[in-house]
C-alpha cells in the first residue's frame, strides 16, 4: 500500500508553502454581541445560556478577587481566564458532562461551568487540608475526578498526547465519550502537541483538541511562536478535520465544539478547533505585561470583550436584564470573600501528605524517611509550624494559608 | 567593586560574552524583548540586535536540538531552559547528543561551544514543577560538564567560564537565590576554573559539603554548631561534572568525617556518588558514616515545603551526630 493517498504525477516542478491553507473564522455575533444578519439563531436554549453566562461571569469575579488576594499577600501565586471565557466555557458547555477535560491551567472556566463549588475552587488555592491535591501543587493547579476534570500539570502541552491515549480508552468503553484537551498557542509548538495529532488521525480517536490562541506564551508574541497562519492548518498535515472560530464568541464556539463532538464520538474523527482570543490579563501573577505589550493593544482587545458580547446577546433577547447582572455580581463577590475566609483558617494537609500517593503504598525506605522527620519537627516545632500544628504541638502563630 | 545580585551578575556575564566574541548567541523563551521570566537576558536584544537575542518557540527538545546544531556549526550558543523543571524534553537532545557529539565521531564533529542555562532549585513556593533540582540525571551523562554557582561572584566567573570551555556545560542557577544573594562583583572580565572545589572555610572536625543554594544551609548550620565548639571544614564543590574528588579527599583525610547535602531526593542524589568515592579513598581515615542530608525521596511539595527542606537544622543534627558517633 502506498504511503501517499492518491498522489497524482506531474512534470512541472512546483513548491507549495500552504498559502492556499489560509482558514476562514467561523463567527455568529458581531463584536457588539449581535447575531450577523441573515444567520439563523444558534440552538442554545435560554437555561443553558444563562448557565454558561453565569459561569462566565462567576470566572470573571473570582479571578478579579483572587488577584487581589495575591496583591495583598494572601495567596503565593494566581492565573487569571479573563478575556478567555468565552473559548473555555462555550466549548465545556457542548460537551456532554461527563466528557473528559484535559486542561492546561487557564480553563477554570470549565470547572465553574460543571459546578466545581466556590469552596473546592478556595481549598486548592490555599492548599489547606481540604484540597483534593492535598497542598502539593501551586495555586489554580485543580482537579476533579467527580466533574472529569483532571488534575493540572504545570508542564506545558504533556496533557495533549495523554487526551488522545484518554480517547482511545473511551472508544474501546464505547460509552459515547469523548475527550477535549485545551492549550495555547504557545504549547502547540512543543513536540507533544504534534504526536498528539498524528496519533489521533493514525488511530481514529474521539478527542478535540482546543487550541486558545490567546496571543501570547508568557511575553512571546504568536508571531515569534509561528511563521504561518495560526495553528489550525497543522490539522491538514495530520488529516485532521479543523476549524478555526472567533474564541470570544460564545456562541460560534460553543456551535464549533457541539459538531465537532458529534464528528469525534459519532464518527471517531479527531477535531482540532482554534480559537482566536486574546490574554486580557498577565501571564500570571508573577508578569508585568508592560514588559512586552501597549495598552492600546490591551484596550482594543477589551472592547472585544466577551462577557459583554454575551450579555448584550442575553439582553437583546430579554433573557438578562441590568439587575440581575447587579445581584449577580454582588452575590458572587460576596460568596468568593467568604469562602475565601474560611479556606484561609483551615489547618494545612497532615504531615503524612509529604509522603503518601508517591506509591499506592509507601515504601519502607521512604517511611524511615518520614519517622525521622518527625522526630526532627518535634525537636524543632518553633522551625516547623505547620508540621508541627499536624503533630499536635502547634503553639505558634503562624497566619494560615499562606504558602 | 560594584555590588550586584545573583541575576544582575549572571547578566553581566552574558553581556560580556556576547561583546568579546561575536559568535555568543543568547536564546529561548522569552529572553528576547522581555529578557527573560527573570530578566536574566535584560537588554541582550537591544544591544547586540535579534539575530543574537531572540526568543524561540515553546519547545525545549528544539531549543536544546537546535543549539546542539547551532554548537556544531561553530557557534557559542548560550540557550535559557526557562525552569530546570521543564528540560525533560530536552532529555534526549541533551543525553543522547549533547554528551555524545564528539565520542561518536571521533571529534570530527562537537558541541564545544554550547552553555545551555536553566534556573533551579525550591524554596520559592513552586511547588512540584518549579522546585526541582534535576541534576543528578544528568551528573551520569558522561560528555556533560555540570556547574552550579552559589553567589554572585561565582555566577559571573563560573559562567564565562563555562561559555569558553571546550565542552558543552549544563549551568544550574540556584533561583531562591537570584534576588537574595549580593556580593561584590568585578567589572572586568575574568573566569573561575570548572571542575575544582573551593574551600570556604578551613576546620578540622567534620567536612560539610554542598554546591548552589545548599551553601547558605550550610553557612547557617555551621554557625550553630560552631557554637557549640565543632571545627568545620566548609567545601562548596562549584562542578559536579567532573568533579573535584582530590580536594574533598584531602579535607576527609583531614576532618576524618563527611556531611554531604543537596536539594534533589536522597536515593539516586549525586551525594550517594561522592560518598562511594570518599569511602574508596578515605576508608581507613573515617571516624564516622558519610552522612548525606537530602530532599525526602518524593516529589517536591508545596504547602508543606519547609519540612520537606534539607535546611540549617538538619544539617545541624547530622553534623552533630557525625562527630558524636
Amino acid at each position: 500500500m502506498s504511503s501517499t493517498a492518491k498522489s497524482n504525477v506531474v512534470n512541472v516542478l512546483e513548491f507549495l508553502d500552504g498559502d492556499e491553507y489560509r482558514l476562514p473564522t467561523f463567527a455568529l455575533l458581531d463584536q457588539e454581541g449581535v447575531l450577523y444578519p441573515g444567520i439563523d439563531a444558534p440552538s442554545l436554549e435560554r437555561d443553558k445560556a444563562l448557565h454558561i453566562y453565569r459561569a462566565m461571569v462567576f470566572t470573571r469575579v473570582l479571578d478579579e478577587r483572587m488577584m487581589a488576594a495575591q496583591r495583598q499577600g494572601r495567596l503565593s501565586f494566581y492565573l487569571q481566564c479573563t478575556g478567555e471565557e468565552a473559548a473555555v466555557i462555550g466549548a465545556t458547555a457542548a460537551l456532554d458532562d461527563s466528557d473528559m477535560i484535559m486542561a492546561q491551567y487557564r480553563e477554570q472556566g470549565a470547572l465553574a461551568y460543571r459546578g466545581f463549588s466556590i469552596d473546592e475552587f478556595m481549598n486548592q488555592l490555599f492548599g489547606n487540608d481540604l484540597d483534593y491535591g492535598r497542598g502539593r501543587q501551586m495555586p489554580i493547579h485543580y482537579g476533579s475526578a467527580e466533574l472529569h476534570y483532571m488534575t493540572i500539570s504545570s508542564p506545558l502541552a504533556t496533557q495533549i498526547p495523554q487526551a488522545t491515549g484518554y480517547a482511545y480508552g473511551q472508544k474501546l468503553a464505547g460509552e459515547g465519550h469523548c475527550t477535549i484537551t485545551f492549550f495555547g498557542e504557545g504549547a502547540a509548538s512543543e513536540g507533544d502537541f504534534h504526536a498528539a495529532l498524528n496519533m489521533a488521525t493514525v488511530h481514529r480517536v474521539p478527542v478535540i483538541f482546543f487550541c486558545r490562541n490567546n496571543g501570547y506564551a508568557i511575553s512571546t508574541p504568536a508571531i515569534e511562536q509561528y511563521a504561518a497562519d495560526g495553528v489550525a492548518p497543522r490539522a491538514f498535515g495530520y488529516r485532521m478535520h479543523v476549524v478555526r472560530v472567533d474564541g470570544n464568541d460564545v456562541l460560534a464556539v460553543h456551535e464549533a465544539t457541539r459538531e465537532a463532538r458529534r464528528l469525534a464520538v459519532e464518527h471517531h474523527h479527531p477535531v482540532l478547533i482554534e480559537a482566536m482570543t486574546y490574554r486580557l490579563a498577565a501571564h500570571s501573577s508573577s508578569d508585568d505585561p508592560s514588559g512586552y505589550r501597549s495598552r492600546k493593544e490591551e484596550e482594543a482587545w477589551r472592547v472585544k470583550d466577551p462577557i459583554r458580547r454575551m450579555k448584550r446577546w442575553l439582553i437583546d433577547r430579554s433573557w438578562w436584564s441590568e439587575d440581575e447582572e447587579n445581584e449577580l455580581l454582588e452575590r458572587y463577590r460576596r460568596d468568593v470573600l467568604e469562602s475565601m475566609k474560611r479556606a484561609e483558617k483551615r489547618p494545612p494537609p497532615p504531615l503524612e501528605s509529604l509522603v503518601s500517593d508517591v506509591y499506592d503504598e509507601v515504601p519502607l525506605r521512604l517511611q524511615e524517611q518520614f519517622d525521622a522527620l518527625e522526630a526532627h519537627i518535634r525537636r524543632y516545632p518553633e522551625q516547623y509550624p505547620r508540621g508541627a500544628r499536624s503533630l499536635g504541638i502547634d503553639n505558634t502563630d503562624e497566619p494560615q494559608g499562606r504558602t | 567593586m560594584p555590588t550586584m545580585n545573583m541575576l544582575q551578575a549572571i547578566n553581566n556575564a552574558l553581556d560580556m560574552a556576547m561583546a568579546s566574541d561575536e559568535r555568543v548567541i543568547c536564546f529561548g523563551e522569552d529572553v528576547g524583548t522581555f529578557g527573560g521570566v527573570f530578566r536574566a537576558t535584560s537588554h541582550l536584544q537591544e544591544r547586540y540586535g535579534k539575530a543574537r537575542c531572540f526568543n524561540t518557540p515553546l519547545v525545549e527538545q528544539g531549543i536544546v536540538g537546535f543549539a546542539n546544531g547551532l554548537a556544531a556549526q561553530g557557534a557559542v550558543p548560550i540557550a535559557e531552559i526557562q525552569f530546570a523543571d521543564y528540560i525533560f524534553p530536552a532529555f534526549d537532545q541533551l543525553v543522547n547528543e549533547t554528551a555524545k557529539f564528539r565520542y561518536r565521531s571521533g571529534n570530527l564533529f562537537n558541541v564545544a561551544g554550547l552553555t545551555i542555562r536553566a534556573p533551579y532549585g525550591g524554596g520559592i513556593s513552586g511547588g512540584l514543577y518549579h522546585s526541582q533540582s534535576p541534576e543528578a540525571y544528568f551528573t551520569h551523562t558522561p560528555g556533560l560538564k555540570i556547574v552550579v554557582p552559589r553567589n554572585p561572584y561565582q555566577a559571573k566567573g563560573l559562567l564565562l567560564a563555562s561559555i569558553r570551555d571546550a565542552n558543552p556545560v549544563l549551568f544550574f542557577e540556584p533561583k531562591r537565590l537570584y534576588r537574595a544573594a549580593t556580593g561584590e562583583v568585578p567589572d572586568a572580565d575574568y573566569q573561575l576554573p570548572l571542575g575544582n572545589a573551593e574551600i570556604l572555610k578551613e576546620g578540622n572536625d567534620v567536612t560539610v559539603l554542598g554546591w548552589g543554594a545548599q551553601m547558605t544551609m550550610i553557612e547557617a548550620a555551621v554557625e550553630m554548631v560552631e557554637n557549640e565548639g565543632v571545627s568545620c571544614e566548609v567545601i562548596d564543590l562549584r562542578t559536579l561534572l567532573p568533579w573535584d574528588v582530590d580536594t574533598v579527599a584531602e579535607s576527609v583525610f583531614k576532618t576524618g568525617r563527611l556531611v554531604i547535602t543537596h536539594e534533589a531526593p536522597l536515593t539516586g542524589g549525586f551525594a550517594g556518588e561522592i560518598a562511594a568515592t570518599i569511602q574508596e579513598r578515605c576508608f581507613l581515615y573515617l571516624e564516622s558514616p558519610i552522612a548525606r542530608v537530602a530532599g525526602l525521596d518524593t516529589p517536591f511539595p508545596l504547602t508543606l515545603e519547609k519540612e520537606y527542606m534539607p535546611d540549617q537544622w538538619k544539617l545541624h543534627d547530622a553534623i552533630k551526630a557525625s562527630i558524636e558517633f
